[in-house]
Formats: structure tokens, C-alpha cells, sequence
């Protein structure tokens, strides 16, 4: 990714961005996030195929923020992430210069997030087949029997709310679930508070996931909760002919008004 | 004091695990998930994992579920099952004695020290350690005995086991099965244990930590935190928690739920007011309570190297690491 480097050392060493999100090389084999500030560092990047961690989700974090206009090394879910994060007034092209990354790898420069935009509606959000076997399997099971899958499966989780951290789309300053007068969702992390909250994330995300399996790869648990909103953008398909993130806002499952008297949305 | 030392056959493992379940014994063992090892009531001998390194979630909801009750009727210790905790790694047997210092800190913890007082704990030494494992460089080792009420020691791969019977309940186990524990012509366990380097000095780290507060190396560090709570979580020594009062139509109950130092809200005042507004703040203290705070106070480290934390972070937040550059750089 020598194209990748020079372009973050260029935008760095001339001042137009204060810091540039990739990869970097990380303890036990992994890959992990690097935020680069000064040009010098920027030999540290990486990009080979362990980089999967959706970079996405530091664009709206305050610290990462506050540093000032940022660039970020966008893989195809990041790409998808931007647009859509661009699309609920999170980005814009003011504070962010997107550095893509094909699905071949190749080093891809875009001038501004139109661009990005009409790069990622080259490709269809498609579930892969592993998943897709999954999710067939379970459409074929009784309620009865899809009830106890899912109560097996979420009954361990014990809500780090590490899918929620590692969500580009979970970027709410307060979520739901943390509110406790009143209190919304059971903050217990027992049966009926699982169900309630992956429930409720997987319909948040209706329309706005962009299948980039990060809840899935942050789980410390590995609990399959990519089915529900796998499952969610299949039905999306299905009755609303299909999810593609758009700058134009024109949202699947969501609305809004400019002019709503809470002030929690931001 | 004497250790007694006996010979446990590898065979005679699972004529044990049947004799505790005869005497009415739930069996929490490392099981196996989604390629997850976990602590769970192994129903049956052979649902028993072995060959992993280190259980995804360590063994302290024995004693600190993740939701409990918290009736101002108090703990019927009736209702609580004896527990043999089965398959206790060092790291984490000695994870209970630190788990145990904070809920006797002040106030004696009546619901803790009730679970607790039924479980009996087996501990396994360490054949094998990973990248991630830095119990010698906190003051334990991959055969240490402390925390458990016996401690198995495999003599190689497919062997015998060596049994230190280290306290009373641990007797009382054997009284259960005397035949099982056979007189053993060797206690030599130290070739059969996982090589550990120290990777640091915590008494070093510790004395740092004095004067590192204000440390910009705290920033560095946390920019990849997502501020989740795996990491507390999976700790085994990991204590806070969060009181909740729940309503069930006309009746609620008081439990409390297994908190992070990690998250935003953590110590959110009503007033609106956040002293940990940042995730390098809250970093911080998630180091300064382990190996500064912690030894303070409880003459204990908060940290017994087990490397869960390190394993289940979803962003490579690696805390032998972070340790490893707090000791060299310059204050």
C-alpha cells in the first residue's frame, strides 16, 4: 500500500488533514486501528486482508473528532458506512478525505463523497453464503423452535455492548438501553433484557446496517447477532426493494423532521 | 505446613466428576460454544473442555453473577448449590483471593461471601501459555496454588495427575473419594509447567504509576478504544457493578448488574457533570485501580496476567503491552 502511505504523508506534511485513520500491524497476529498525526509515521500503515475492523465507527468519536479534518483508509463497508454516516449529517466532505481501498485492493483516490458514492452503488450489499445458509435454516424452523435458537444464543451475552462500540451506525451520544428514569430496556443482561436489546439494535439498524459484520467480529463471545440484521436487510429486499446507503437521505426505514423539538438526535 | 500431595490417575478424573455429582454437587467446568471456552454446570464429564489456553470469561460469576439479587432478606444459603469450580486456571484461582479483597474491603459483602463459601475451587496448572499470558510478571507462575482447594498438575500430555490437596475443603473432597488419590512417588511438577517470561516489574510499574496521571501516554494509548466493556467483563478481577431497581407490575426487585469502568456513563453525575469525559480517562483508571490503587489499599494487584482482556478486545487494546510502554517511557 505504498500509494496509500504517500497519499496519507502528502495530505499530513501539507497540513490538509490533522490525522489519517488505517491500519496498523497489532500484537498476536491481528491488525488494529492507527491514527496518524505526523507524516513520518505514516510507514506504519498497513492493508492486507486482516484489516476488517470498520474504521468507520472513529469518525463520529469525540477525541478522534476533536483532532480536526480527517482522511481514513475506507475498504468498500467503510466506503458504505461514510455514505451513510454523510447521509444522517455526521461527514461531510469538509472534515473527511476518504482514501479507498478496492475490493481488489487497489489504491482508489475520490475527490469528494459523490464519488464515493457512486463507487459503492457499483456493488450490491450482497450476504455472503455461509451466512445466507444460516439464515434459510432458521426461515425453515418452527417459532418454536427459532425461539429457543435465539434464547440459547443471546441468553450468554452479558451486554459489554461491544457490537454497539464497534457499529459505525451506533453513534447516539446517549443509546436507549443506558437510560434509567425511566429505564426502557432492562439493563440486566438476562434472558428478556438479550432479547430486548439485540431486538432493538437490529431494528434500529434496518436500513441503515451495512452488513460489515463488525458486531459480529467485536463479540468476545462470538454470538452470531449478524443474523438479525442480515436477516433485516433481507427483508428490506424483499418489501422495500432493497438498502443501498445514499447521500441523498432518502432513508429506507427512517424519517425525520429538521425541526423536532427533542434534542437528543444530534 | 505440609502439603499433601497425591496421585490422580487420568482415568480416575471422571470416576471423580461422577462421585461429586453423587454427593449433589453442581460442576461449573470450561465448556465449549461458538469456538468459545466457557465456564458452565457440565451436565456430564465429557462436555469438559481441555487443551485451550484460557477460558473466554474467567470463573468469578460463581461468586459475582452477572445480575444478582439483592434482597434485604438476605442470601438463603440453602438456595445456594456446593460448587466445585472444575478446571481453574492459577491466574484465575488467585483472581478470587484479589475478587475477595474488594468485596471485604470495608464493608463485608454478605451476598459474595455467601456464594463463595460454597465453592469449592480445582484448580489445573498451566501445560501450555500464549502470547498473551503474563502471570509471572504479576506475581504468579502456571503452577501456582494459591486460590485453589486443589491443584492438578498433568505429568505431560495424555498423563497422571499430581493432586496438592492445599486446604480443608480440598480434604474434604478427598474424604469423598479417598481411593482416588493414591500415594505419589514424585511431586516434581516444574517440567511440565508452560514457560511464562516476565515481561515487566509491577512493583516498577506501580511506583510510576505515581507520578503518571497527567501522562499524555494515556491519550496514545486509548484513540482505539471503542469503550465497550469486554474487557471488564471477561477480568477476573473486574468487581463494579451498577444498582438497578426493576418493576414487575405491582412488585420490583432491587439486583445488581456487572458495570465498566470503560463506558461513557460510567460515572456520569446527575448533575450532568462527567470527571471521566474521555475514554483516556477512563482508561487510566481501568490501569491506576489494577496496579496503583489496588495495592494501595488492599496490599493487592488487580491484575493476575491471565491476558483475557487483551484476547477480548475487539481493537487490539493489548494490556501487556500498554504496561510494557508505561515501564520504559520517561516520566
Amino acid at each position: 500500500m505504498d500509494e496509500l502511505i504517500k497519499r496519507a504523508k502528502d495530505l499530513l506534511e501539507s497540513s490538509v488533514v490533522k490525522v489519517v485513520i488505517g491500519y496498523e500491524e497489532g500484537t498476536g497476529n491481528k491488525t488494529r486501528a492507527l491514527f496518524v498525526e505526523n507524516a513520518e509515521d505514516a510507514g506504519k500503515l498497513i492493508f492486507d486482508s486482516r484489516c476488517v475492523q470498520n474504521l468507520a465507527a472513529y469518525i463520529t468519536k469525540k477525541e478522534v473528532k476533536e483532532k480536526g479534518k480527517m482522511a481514513i483508509a475506507a475498504t468498500l463497508p467503510v466506503m458504505r458506512s461514510i455514505i451513510q454516516l454523510a447521509s444522517e449529517y455526521q461527514v461531510n466532505d469538509s472534515n473527511l478525505i476518504v482514501l479507498g481501498i478496492t475490493p481488489e485492493s487497489k489504491f482508489i483516490e475520490f475527490a469528494n463523497l459523490v464519488e464515493v458514492e457512486t463507487f459503492v452503488h457499483k456493488y450490491q450489499i450482497e450476504i455472503d453464503a455461509r451466512n445466507k445458509e444460516m439464515l434459510v435454516k432458521l426461515e425453515k424452523m418452527t417459532q418454536a423452535e427459532r425461539w429457543k435458537f435465539w434464547v440459547d444464543e443471546l441468553t450468554p451475552c452479558f451486554k459489554c455492548y461491544a457490537c454497539r462500540a464497534a457499529c459505525p451506525m451506533c453513534y447516539c451520544h446517549r443509546c436507549t438501553v443506558d437510560f434509567n428514569q425511566p429505564q426502557w430496556v432492562p439493563v440486566a443482561s438476562t434472558e428478556l433484557g438479550n432479547l430486548e436489546w439485540h431486538l432493538m439494535r437490529a431494528i434500529h439498524l434496518t436500513g441503515r446496517c451495512i452488513d460489515c459484520d463488525a458486531c459480529y467480529n467485536a463479540c468476545p463471545l462470538s454470538i452470531p447477532i449478524n443474523l438479525l440484521t442480515k436477516k433485516m436487510l433481507e427483508d428490506a429486499k424483499e418489501h422495500f426493494g432493497g438498502y443501498q446507503p445514499s447521500l441523498k437521505g432518502d432513508h429506507l426505514m427512517s424519517t425525520y423532521k429538521p425541526d423536532d423539538k427533542e434534542n437528543f438526535i444530534q | 505446613m505440609n502439603i499433601d500431595k497425591r496421585l490422580v490417575r487420568k482415568d480416575s478424573l471422571e470416576k471423580l466428576f461422577d462421585i461429586l455429582k453423587q454427593n449433589s454437587k453442581a460442576i461449573y467446568a470450561p465448556l465449549s460454544k461458538n469456538g468459545k471456552t466457557t465456564f458452565g454446570n457440565a451436565v456430564a464429564f465429557e462436555t469438559i473442555s481441555d487443551g485451550y489456553v484460557q477460558t473466554t470469561q474467567s470463573a468469578k460469576d460463581i461468586a459475582f453473577p452477572r445480575v444478582d439479587g439483592m434482597s434485604v432478606r438476605g442470601i438463603d444459603l440453602n438456595e445456594i448449590p456446593e460448587v466445585v469450580l472444575w478446571g481453574v486456571r492459577p491466574c484465575d484461582a488467585t483472581g478470587i483471593g484479589e475478587l475477595s479483597s474488594i468485596f471485604n474491603w470495608d464493608y463485608k459483602d454478605e451476598i459474595y461471601n455467601n456464594r463463595l463459601s460454597k465453592v469449592t475451587v480445582f484448580g489445573f496448572s498451566c501445560s501450555k501459555a500464549d502470547d498473551y499470558c503474563f502471570c509471572t510478571s504479576v506475581g504468579g507462575n502456571p503452577g501456582n496454588t494459591a486460590g485453589s482447594d486443589i491443584l492438578f498438575t498433568q505429568f505431560g500430555e495424555g498423563g497422571d495427575y499430581l493432586a496438592e490437596i492445599l486446604t480443608e475443603r480440598g480434604e474434604k473432597i478427598v474424604g469423598l473419594a479417598p481411593a482416588l488419590f493414591e500415594n505419589s512417588e514424585t511431586d516434581d511438577k516444574e517440567k511440565f509447567l508452560a514457560n511464562v517470561p516476565v515481561k515487566f516489574n509491577h512493583n516498577e510499574i506501580r511506583e510510576k504509576l505515581d507520578k503518571f496521571f497527567e501522562s499524555k501516554e494515556w491519550i496514545e494509548q486509548s484513540l482505539r478504544c471503542l469503550g465497550c466493556g469486554a474487557c471488564a467483563y471477561v477480568c477476573p478481577t473486574c468487581a463494579c457493578f451498577d444498582i438497578q431497581d426493576e418493576a414487575h407490575g405491582k412488585n420490583g426487585s432491587r439486583i445488581r448488574c456487572w458495570d465498566s469502568c470503560g463506558f461513557s456513563h460510567f460515572t456520569l453525575h446527575t448533575s450532568g457533570h462527567n470527571p471521566r469525559d474521555v475514554q483516556s480517562a477512563r482508561w487510566r483508571q481501568r490501569i491506576m485501580h489494577k496496579f496503583s490503587y489496588m495495592p494501595e489499599r488492599l496490599e493487592v494487584f488487580g491484575c493476575t496476567g491471565c491476558g483475557r482482556c487483551s484476547r477480548a478486545c475487539p481493537v487490539d487494546m493489548n494490556i501487556l503491552e500498554n504496561l510494557i510502554s508505561i515501564q520504559e517511557v520517561t516520566v
